[in-house]
């Protein structure tokens, strides 16, 4: 029998034992999947929870219920990969032999990484809305908050879903006015960037659209440390900016075990073909999702536009063929700008996100760069595409190469 | 894409003044680009260049975070060195494309 281990069931991870279970023969090809979880977590809806529209259960489901038949599934932490052994090493000591390996282990934020973050203020006035305990102690912070300095910070690029703490803001604007508390929140937008966003025209548009929401931009801020006495985020040029509520973006990194195995970079994310997605040190291990180093968006439509590709490619490698597919670096986000209303932005590695239609042009439904009402529903619409479609690997009426029809320049 | 003379001589530059020949830089034009920042080159502002030019040169990519932990200068001193956004000033004075770090 030959092996295929896949690392991490998150987003890509499911959908490539979904994807790999067709089309290898069973009785040729033995799929194991390792999580260190058994719950799996539906991360865009984290957004949601702090303004109380989304609560705990409705972004965790067990990852069982995504696994197709045949499938071997073993919860473990992994300790380490031995690449040059082709071995998998779990943290109870038992190794796995592999022909081919996936690696899906997602990022995770590093709060420690920065001085002070997580001091005495941790989750009494400092708060991260990207994992699951933050998000509703954040919710619960904000039913009897009075106001006050609302401060969100950015630590270090990259992150996941560059557009969610732009969405936060945006959120909390909305939140607070429908409380009849707007005045009394003063709304910051602190981050390491020269601007809004990654990209010269989202950047833009997106900055006008917080200057008319009434939120504050600091640009180029690197924060250097949190003074949890005076309630303080410094930078390294010692600029300061004070706060009563500070929502912290963390430093994202990759999972340790990428740096015991030896196959990380200064994040611990993974030097990969940002084209073919094979490893750049084994020919026999391919990096899917935000676990890897290519430049683009650490985002769930990443991971499902590349994990065509992967798919792809994969099988080229497995029946000795050259590699046929090729990741532009496609990435697609909806962006919630509060009051029901969203924007949507589309680009790639070459095109940055430009204004017009998608997926139809001259249709839509959804307007790219624009607010409408419809690209609200399109994010919210996604929570159930995500659970039934997505991760069980099927076909989205969407292409996995960016187009240009629709888009103005 | 336009040209700028420089120290008497003709370089590409982009709109932002980034040079797009990194072939075409010497020490005399970084030192007349870091003029036009505001800064005045020392012995240790041209061992960070080097670095820079040496990194960028051989295709890898810089961010903050690397040069902290290169040892040729932390963090805090490469703000004293080239205030306000010191990579950004950096690898315009070095003559390199400005780093493309985030997405
Ligand atoms: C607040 C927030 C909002 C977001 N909004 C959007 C959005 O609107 N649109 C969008 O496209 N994307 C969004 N994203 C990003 C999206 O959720 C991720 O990019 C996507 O889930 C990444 O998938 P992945 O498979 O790479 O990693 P993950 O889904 O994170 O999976 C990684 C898995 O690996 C496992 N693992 C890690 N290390 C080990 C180990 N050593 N041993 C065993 N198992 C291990 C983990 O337990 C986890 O299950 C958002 C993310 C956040 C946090």
């Amino acid at each position: 029998m030959k092996k295929l281990i896949i690392i991490g069931s998150g987003t890509g991870g499911t959908i490539m034992a979904n994807k790999m279970r067709k089309s290898l023969d069973i009785d040729k090809w033995e799929i194991t999947v390792i999580d260190k979880e058994k719950e799996h977590y539906y991360q865009p809806g984290f957004l949601f929870i702090p303004f109380g529209f989304y609560k705990k259960e409705d972004v965790i489901k067990p990852k069982y219920d995504f696994m197709p038949a045949g499938v071997n599934i073993i919860f473990s932490d992994v300790d380490r990969i031995n690449g040059e052994k082709n071995e998998v090493i779990l943290k109870d000591g038992v190794v796995l032999k592999y022909d081919y390996l996936i690696i899906a282990t997602g990022a995770r934020i590093v709060p420690e990484d920065t001085p002070g973050l997580k001091d005495g203020l941790w989750q009494k006035n400092i708060f991260d809305f990207y994992t699951i305990e933050g998000a509703v102690a954040l919710s619960n912070f904000f039913k009897t908050w009075d106001g006050g300095d609302l401060v969100l910070n950015v630590a270090e690029m990259p992150i996941k879903c560059p557009v969610a703490p732009l969405e936060f803001v945006m959120f909390a604007d909305a939140f607070f006015t429908e409380r009849g508390m707007r005045n009394k929140v003063n709304i910051k937008y602190i981050t390491p960037l020269s601007g809004a966003f990654t990209r010269p025209r989202a950047s833009e548009i997106l900055g006008h659209l917080l200057e008319k929401k009434n939120i504050e931009i600091v640009p180029d801020f690197n924060i250097a440390e949190v003074d949890n006495d005076k309630k303080i985020i410094k930078d390294y040029a010692d600029n300061k900016v004070s706060f009563d509520c500070l929502i912290t973006v963390p430093v994202h990194m990759g999972d340790e075990m990428i740096e015991r195995s030896g196959l990380g970079d200064d994040l611990n994310f993974i030097p990969t073909d940002k084209h073919t997605l094979q490893s750049r040190a084994f020919d026999n291990i391919f990096v899917l999702g935000d676990a890897s180093d290519i430049p683009t968006s650490k985002a769930g439509s990443v991971v499902h536009f590349s994990s065509e590709v992967l798919h792809e490619n994969l099988m080229c490698a497995i029946e000795n063929r050259p590699f046929t597919a090729k990741y532009d670096g496609h990435s697609n986000c909806y962006i919630e700008t509060g009051h029901c209303k969203g924007a949507l932005i589309d680009f790639n590695y070459d095109t940055e996100p430009l204004p017009g239609y998608f997926p139809f042009p001259g249709i839509g439904p959804f307007g790219l760069l624009k607010e409408t009402r419809i690209n609200h529903y399109g994010k919210l619409l996604f929570r159930w595409i995500y659970w039934h479609i997505l991760l069980k690997g099927k076909e989205l009426p969407i292409s996995t190469e960016m187009t240009m029809a629709g888009k103005y320049l | 894409m336009a040209t700028k003379t420089i120290d008497g001589h003709q370089v590409e530059v982009n709109d932002e003044g980034y040079m797009l020949n990194p072939e075409q830089w010497n020490k005399n034009i970084a030192v007349e680009i870091a003029k036009e920042e505001g800064i005045d080159l020392s012995d240790k502002h041209f061992t960070i260049i080097d670095y820079i030019r040496e990194k960028i040169l051989s295709g890898e990519a810089l961010s903050l975070r690397r040069i902290g932990k290169s040892g040729v200068v932390d963090i805090k001193e490469f703000y004293q060195l080239f205030p306000g956004a010191p990579l950004k000033k950096a690898t315009k004075i070095a003559g390199v494309p400005k780093p493309e770090s985030c997405v």
